[in-house]
């Protein structure tokens, strides 16, 4: 990575392409708080690659002023990982919506979780199609009516944060698109984990499913309804700070008022542990968000990261055998000469 | 040539020679095969090879659908096809013998291992009788020799069990052979210390049974004398013996270097394309990646990344995984990036014939895609020819900026050939250069053309000043921004097929064998060469001329073959599917092509070849 030595600002990190999302669209408060906190990471634009898919989500890499790649329906993850293993040097990041990583390109994306490649991947949730126009995602809620389900979704809905951790992702966090101090602190853990990092964003969608998060986000509910993680601190929240988290016997979580249990039962974070099941059992405290539901980093453990692998496995061989010898390779084995 | 020979002692001097090796899946018929075709290529003789083996890693033992064989045709002169029918077919078990005898004629000689013919076994195969007692083989040169039980006597001081001695009877055969071919034994020998060197037991039991089965040969006088095939004449050079897969990776990796690209190969494991992954992997030390991907789409998609950053990028399957790569292929069109999808044919639709051969993916791999989407198709001829097609195709892809389709086939995949070894030095630098400057005015434009070739520059990220964004929405001329302009899209339809069409200047003329007549010309592509290439010998030998015109190029075609085809009155094309190339040239050239098609898993054979090419002059 180069150091440009000169300070960049937003500007720096915004094409000279039209936004064109809904006016309203909780799309460009994330774009913002990227383009905020670019310059804020030292990165050079020149090295950075936002790499998306299909959808609404997946317009962004047009507003960035980085190299950028808008492929097809579900296969970010996989044009990313073949950016990132040819080019170990550059930040790759990912772009794309509940349906998009979800359901069309569900399989790239827990392989690019599962490899540890070195992408930042952040999944906007809307919980609904937006480009095509209003039909059921795989994060809907059961019974939600849309067009393509006039009598209510029967489908029960992917909680994308336990999905990536059941991938064992090394970093997994949510965050939500009406706090830009927020996202730009997770983005930026997630800029600085070593290896896959994957981010889900609430994001309201004001045209198809308005206030899908308001049950959670709304001014005067969130700090009821909002549990911001924080490693090494027992779980805690409420507009007084009166209610906690605790783990039943059979390591359940559920919410309490501290005042009944104590603050001796809260469960005390910990992001670093190197086994996902506490993590998970976070994931598993809100179904949906209509209830008490976690947000910041569930999980930041680093473990070897696929493409420096790649290079290892290359550079070993090269010292091994030394640099290929095309002539030599061309007539291994067996040879004869006809004179 | 014919194996009907009086009695002498000495070798007997034969111009070629085809065996066909066959026994059970689990016989080693495919080893031995490839051990006798590894000698008589080191030997100097020219060669083919047909593996033909079931999808099934062991189907049930001693049944018919179990059957693996391996035919090598060797010779002393220069020969195009594995052989039509062998003159020698080694069969192991009954159901060897009885899922090969349609392609015997009288007088072949059959090696049997009789022990195998039991009555288990034989009602295995569906015999009623034992054919070695019953007469049914009189017309045959029949010579029932005990392979498993003197390969366990031969074993049996080793103290090797009886059950593990068994399995070494492939290698008695072996023995046999190379005893009845004047193989040499040396290099054989050092092969099997080397390849089981860690299996000390297994080492000597093959060991012994190999050099029971020359013993045999040399003692028994079952067989009046050995045979001999000299050396062949071949072009002078240096010379390796290849198969399909292997000279096709080392056409991506000689590809790699010359274009001074690092290779990322990924790809998802598939019949008969696997083999390229398995070698690619072991060249780490020429800077090659390769990724084992989740599905064949993530593999394209990964080869599309890899491009984008400026490596090689290539992804190889089988029709099922161009199917599902389509998609993937479209973007790369529409992104102007190269990438080389290479099509290793198999039997179709669906999961059809994995291991068997077919050419019926030329339609697909034309117009298999949504949309306008046109990319340059290459295709190999023959086994070694994998290597060239290999670097050719890259050539285009490069320089280009293009997907480009590379067709190969089962039956090129796992064949052998000898191969002239090319001069490495001597072979052509296909680097290009990636932008590294602004180029219109204080802008980068993605989509601003080389006037020539019509390919867009190539900036790879990482390039100061030159971000930018590209993708599979249509975009303006030019720019590249996103454009829904009619005008706009109907100028990019034009001018993506304009770029693919222009390669028909920059490449060779039609590769074409004419030998003066102007009545009939045979067609083809790909794998079918060989076979039409025996074919017109034959015919020329019957005195008629016959022209044979065989395209590498199948989309654009060559500039002038439109004016070759119309210099004949009649156009044959032979093709191991319904017509496809036929139809292309009939629409390309309103030229009324005749259709000549099999497509039985197995390569055409010059003698039917042969009857169709007279059929033409009646």
């Amino acid at each position: 990575m180069t150091d440009t030595g000169v300070t960049l600002t937003r500007k720096d990190f915004e094409s000279d392409q039209e936004v064109r999302w809904c006016p309203g669209c909780g799309d460009y408060g994330i774009l913002a708080a990227i383009q905020f906190l670019l310059p804020e990471l030292g990165v050079n634009p020149d090295e950075m690659v936002f790499v998306s898919g299909i959808g609404c989500a997946a317009r962004l890499p047009y507003y960035m002023n980085t190299y950028g790649v808008h492929s097809i329906h579900g296969r970010a993850p996989a044009v990313a990982t073949g950016v990132a293993m040819a080019r170990p040097d550059l930040h790759v990041w990912v772009i794309g919506g509940d349906g998009d990583m979800l359901s069309i390109g569900g399989n790239h994306l827990i392989h690019a979780l599962r490899r540890n490649v070195n992408l930042k991947i952040l999944m906007f949730n809307n919980q609904i199609y937006g480009l095509t126009k209003g039909q059921y995602s795989p994060t809907s809620e059961v019974g939600k009516v849309t067009k393509s389900t006039p009598f209510g979704s029967i489908d029960h809905p992917f909680n994308p944060v336990s999905l990536a951790l059941g991938t064992e992702a090394g970093f997994v966090a949510r965050t939500h698109d009406v706090d830009r101090k927020h996202m730009m602190e997770v983005f930026r853990r997630a800029h600085e984990h070593k290896g896959a990092a994957f981010v889900e964003v609430y994001q309201n969608c004001n045209v198809f499913n308005d206030g899908a998060f308001a049950g959670i986000l709304k001014r005067d509910v969130r700090a009821d309804m909002l549990i911001d993680l924080k490693h090494g601190e027992p779980i805690v929240f409420g507009a007084d700070n009166q209610l906690g988290v605790t783990l039943n016997e059979f390591g359940e979580p559920s919410v309490c008022q501290i005042a009944d249990v104590g603050m001796e039962r809260l469960l005390v974070h910990d992001e670093h542990r190197s086994d996902p099941t506490l993590a998970f059992a976070l994931s598993r405290l809100a179904d949906a968000p209509n209830v008490p539901t976690p947000v910041g980093i569930f999980r930041d453990v680093e473990r070897p990261v696929y493409e420096v692998e790649v290079q290892r496995q290359l550079a070993a061989a090269s010292e091994r055998s030394g640099p290929g010898d095309l002539a030599a390779l061309l007539s291994t084995g067996s040879t004869w000469t006809i004179s | 040539m014919t194996l009907d020979t009086t009695s002498a002692h000495e070798a007997q001097t034969l111009d070629q020679v085809v065996i066909r090796f066959a026994g059970d899946s689990g016989d080693g018929m495919q080893l031995v095969g490839d051990r006798f075709t590894e000698i008589s290529a080191a030997f100097g003789n020219d060669l083919a090879t047909l593996p033909n083996f079931p999808a099934e890693i062991r189907a049930p033992a001693g049944t018919i659908a179990g059957v693996s064989s391996f035919q090598v045709h060797i010779s002393d002169h220069d020969i195009v096809t594995p052989g039509d029918v062998p003159n020698v077919l080694v069969a192991m078990n009954p159901a060897a013998l009885k899922a090969n005898m349609s392609d015997v004629s009288p007088g072949t000689t059959l090696l049997i291992n009789s022990d195998a013919f039991d009555q288990r076994n034989l009602e295995k195969a569906g015999y009623a009788a034992n054919p070695l007692d019953d007469g049914s083989l009189a017309a045959f040169n029949v010579y029932p020799v005990p392979m498993t039980s003197i390969t366990v006597e031969a074993t049996r001081e080793l103290g090797v069990k009886p059950r593990d001695a068994e399995r070494s009877k492939n290698f008695f055969a072996l023995g046999l052979l190379c005893w009845m071919y004047t193989r040499p034994t040396k290099p054989m020998i050092e092969w099997i210390e080397k390849r089981f060197a860690d299996k000390q037991t297994v080492l000597d039991a093959n060991l012994a049974a190999f050099r029971a089965g020359r013993n045999f040969g040399e003692t028994a006088e079952l067989f009046d004398n050995p045979y001999e095939v000299a050396p062949a004449k071949l072009r002078e050079g240096k010379y390796r013996n290849i198969i399909g897969n292997l000279a096709l990776s080392y056409g991506l990796i000689a590809a790699s270097q010359k274009a001074k690209l690092p290779l990322v190969y990924s790809s998802y494991p598939i019949t008969p394309a696997s083999d390229i992954l398995h070698e690619l992997s072991k060249h780490k030390n020429f800077g090659v990646k390769t990724l084992q991907a989740e599905d064949e789409i993530a593999a394209c998609g990964i080869a599309i990344g890899a491009a984008f950053a400026g490596a090689l990028g290539v992804t190889g399957t089988s029709g099922p995984g161009v199917d599902l790569k389509s998609e993937a292929m479209g973007l790369a069109i529409s992104l102007e990036l190269p990438l080389l999808i290479v099509d290793v044919q198999r039997g179709g639709p669906s999961t059809g014939l994995p291991t068997k051969t077919e050419q019926a993916d030329l339609l697909l791999a034309m117009y298999g895609r949504h949309g306008e989407s046109p990319l340059p198709i290459v295709a190999a001829k023959s086994p070694s020819h994998c290597f060239d097609a290999a670097f050719e195709a890259v050539r285009i892809a490069v320089k280009y900026r293009t997907p480009v389709i590379l067709l190969s086939d089962g039956y090129l995949a796992n064949g052998a050939e000898p191969w002239l070894l090319p001069d490495v030095d001597s072979m052509a630098d296909i680097s290009v250069e990636f932008a590294t400057e602004k180029n219109h005015g204080d802008e980068f434009w993605p989509y601003l053309r080389d006037p020539e070739t019509l390919a867009r520059p190539w900036a790879i990220p990482g390039t100061p000043g030159l971000a930018h964004r590209i993708g599979g929405i249509e975009k303006e001329d030019g720019t590249g921004n996103i454009s829904y302009q009619p005008e706009n899209h109907e100028h990019m339809v034009h001018i993506r097929a304009a770029k693919i069409a222009g390669i028909a200047n920059d490449i060779p003329l039609t590769d074409l064998d004419d030998d003066g007549g102007d009545e009939v010309l045979v067609l083809g592509w790909g794998s079918t060469w060989g076979a039409i290439t025996a074919g017109v010998r034959r015919v020329r030998l019957r005195g008629r001329k016959v022209s044979h015109a065989h395209l590498m190029h199948l989309n654009p075609f060559p500039r002038d073959l439109g004016d070759v085809l119309s210099r004949y009155r009649t156009v044959l094309v032979p093709e191991m599917n319904l017509g496809q190339l036929a139809r292309l040239v009939r629409a390309e050239y309103l030229v009324d092509a005749k259709t000549f098609t099999r497509m039985a898993g197995v390569p055409f054979r010059a003698a039917e070849m042969e009857a169709k090419i007279l059929e033409m002059y009646a």
